[in-house]
């Protein structure tokens, strides 16, 4: 890629917002390129990316999900839980998570899909009964049980102050990438979010590609609820509690439309590369981090300002042009 | 009381005589359909245990009944306008915490507290209203980053800590039983639903709001200024989330940050099925208020009745995830039913 490709990104000007922002941290506190922020940071990006992606997926075809941490925290809870209560073996368990991810997404996905309901509705009731069935099963107690190995797995860096469970996301990264450009769900899923009535024209099957994105989307969730027991060391119940804002303020800021239709992966990794630099920063000027809830809502709100003026300014000149 | 009926009317109209079709009607009305769940639930958890119907029982059940159905109005006057507010759980809390403070530090008497946590409430839904109209941005996503802000806010004013020396009066309203188990927080909930439906039939502000929300670019070009009217669709929201705030507090005897979860977000549920149950349209310009009503008296009982049962409190959450999923696609297949009726 030549440099002026670069600059043509629509991610580019996130890409200089984090550099800048945290080039200026660095200066006035050098403690931020510490070896053991790097580390917290990038675990925190890791963990973040995927339940960006979780939400990112569904925002590609025009719709939420707001039962994202309601499937990474009932995934989280089985994957614990089978360690300790039926001693699984790891792979087995997280087999087990993943399957959990991939049904309560195919639930919300075939939900939708069959009625025809907002998915706004249907993934808030899906929310709490998710929610209802992982305290439920735990009685809103921690299972404790997790194995050895994925505790070293969520403690353990790869090289310098890269972590281990950085791993995973990467590998997330770059199938998102290439599913989003490459493969045919990736443009169905972009085609049923654009338009879906010309897409289903187009021979789209709108219908199992909602089902899809609603079943990668809650693997994605399940992925991330598991790489958040390895890095607490337990199932905790309350894991996707707040997920929410999270999971949505970083599309939002990567420049996802909420119409759907267009998405960016790296876009939307720079959203939370952006998140986690900010939280990050808070803690190191030892400002309150409960103020970190009114700097999430303003990033979104000024996400979505900057997004306006953009389609106005694209409208205003398409006017001039006719 | 489902401010929309010329069509389902006409529908009727065409295919049966006079009286068979004044019976149809009434039978295919939500309300009555609650009316009917009301009846059974209440009497097969009778039933299975007398206690259901204990006088503290029924006392309980009236408090909580009172709150949720307020909670419940204050997201169903949103969903008029098309839209929805997520941040009636934060409103709630913000407006709770202010009365807490000017009771508590300020010192002020309970009734000036009581409006100004009521001002607030209305500011805080503004604040909503204008960033929706001025931007023209989905108000989930404004209501998704101010429930962020405003909660966030009070956390960081209150140090999460709660108000606890309420004036005496206050809890005492929350306690007192009129006839041995009536609450007085139901009257208020009563009167609050009289007034609502008071708005939405007589008043010019109330029939605005309607049209808005059922079709903006119409009700513009016929004069109504729908921007102005979606704002107060969300003032009034601040408003009815800062009442049902109110009598939580009264009933609990303290105002708590955490009383609506994180963010505000346990507020969601019950604010979303009281409606939904009771016929509201999502994509807005019709409500009932009697529906909404029942729609959260049901919540109540179905809450009540299996806690009673010995099913434990984390299930009932699911129990009622799944019957706001049974609601909507009942919904749904009665408006199916009612579409073929129309082409028959």
């Amino acid at each position: 890629m030549n440099p002026r490709d670069l600059f043509r990104q629509d991610w580019f000007g996130l890409l200089a917002v984090a550099l800048v922002a945290g080039g200026i941290i660095a200066f006035l506190k050098p403690a931020f390129l510490s070896s053991f922020n790097i580390q917290i940071l990038l675990a925190s990006i890791a963990i973040n990316a995927m339940i960006a992606f979780s939400q990112m997926i569904i925002i590609a075809i025009g719709q939420m999900n707001l039962s994202v941490g309601a499937i990474g925290g009932l995934a989280a809870i089985s994957f614990a839980g089978a360690m300790e209560v039926w001693g699984l073996p790891v792979p087995l368990a997280i087999l087990l998570g993943l399957a959990i991810g991939l049904g309560c997404g195919l639930i919300n996905g075939w939900l939708v899909a069959v009625s025809g309901i907002s998915a706004f509705i249907i993934t808030l009731a899906t929310l709490y009964i998710f929610n209802g069935i992982n305290l439920g099963i735990t009685e809103a107690q921690p299972f404790y049980g997790v194995a050895e190995s994925v505790k070293t797995f969520g403690d353990m860096v790869l090289i310098g102050p890269v972590p281990m469970i950085a791993i995973p996301t990467l590998i997330v990264i770059v199938a998102m990438v290439w599913m989003m450009t490459r493969a045919r769900i990736g443009r169905h899923i972009l085609a049923v979010g654009g338009n879906a009535h010309a897409a289903e024209l187009g021979g789209v099957s709108v219908r199992s590609t909602v089902i899809w994105a609603h079943a990668i989307s809650g693997l994605l969730a399940a992925i991330a609820g598991m790489i958040v027991v390895a890095r607490l060391q337990i199932g905790q119940p309350t894991i996707g509690n707040d997920w929410l804002i999270t999971s949505f303020a970083a599309p939002v800021i990567g420049g996802a439309l909420l119409a759907g239709g267009h998405i960016s992966v790296i876009g939307t990794l720079l959203g939370v590369v952006i998140i986690a630099i900010i939280t990050q920063s808070l803690v190191l000027f030892g400002v309150d981090p409960f103020a970190m809830q009114i700097a999430l809502g303003g990033l979104i709100l000024w996400a979505v300002a900057i997004d306006r003026t953009r389609s106005w300014r694209a409208e205003r000149r398409r006017v001039k042009i006719a | 009381m489902t401010h929309d009926a010329a069509a389902d009317l006409a529908a009727d109209s065409a295919a049966f005589p006079a009286p068979v079709r004044r019976w149809r009607r009434l039978l295919l009305t939500n309300e009555f359909g609650l009316i009917v769940l009301i009846a059974l639930f209440a009497l097969i958890f009778a039933l299975l245990n007398p206690a259901f119907v204990s006088r503290f029982s029924l006392f309980a059940m009236g408090r909580n009944m009172a709150i949720d159905i307020v909670v419940g109005f204050s997201m169903m006057v949103v969903i008029v306008t098309g839209g929805l507010n997520l941040s009636v759980g934060a409103i709630a809390v913000c407006a709770v915490m202010t009365c807490g403070w000017l009771l508590e530090v300020v010192g002020l008497p309970l009734a000036p507290a009581v409006v100004c946590a009521l001002g607030m409430g209305a500011a805080l839904g503004w604040i909503n209203g204008v960033l929706i109209t001025r931007s023209g941005i989905h108000s989930f996503i404004i209501t998704l980053a101010t429930m962020s802000i405003f909660f966030g806010m009070m956390i960081f004013l209150t140090r999460a800590e709660a108000f606890r020396a309420l004036p005496p009066e206050m809890t005492a309203f929350g306690k007192a039983k009129i006839g041995g188990y009536v609450s007085p927080l139901l009257l208020v909930t009563i009167a609050v639903g009289l007034a609502l439906s008071f708005l939405y039939r007589f008043t010019a502000m109330g029939r605005r709001m309607l049209a808005a929300g059922a079709s903006p670019a119409a009700a513009e070009l016929s004069g109504v200024r729908v921007n102005r009217t979606f704002v107060a669709c969300h003032v009034l929201s601040g408003v009815l989330a800062t009442i049902a705030g109110l009598m939580l507090t009264a009933r609990t005897g303290a105002a708590i940050p955490s009383m609506a979860g994180h963010l505000g977000q346990d507020w969601l549920l019950p604010a979303f099925l009281a409606p939904v149950l009771g016929g509201t349209l999502l994509t807005g310009g019709r409500v009932s208020v009697l529906g909404t009503f029942l729609g959260g008296m049901l919540v109540t009982i179905l809450s009540a009745g299996l806690l009673l049962m010995q099913v434990g409190e984390f299930w009932i959450k699911a129990v009622l995830g799944l019957l706001l999923l049974v609601a909507v696609f009942a919904d749904a297949a009665r408006r199916l039913y009612l579409a073929k009726r129309k082409i028959a």
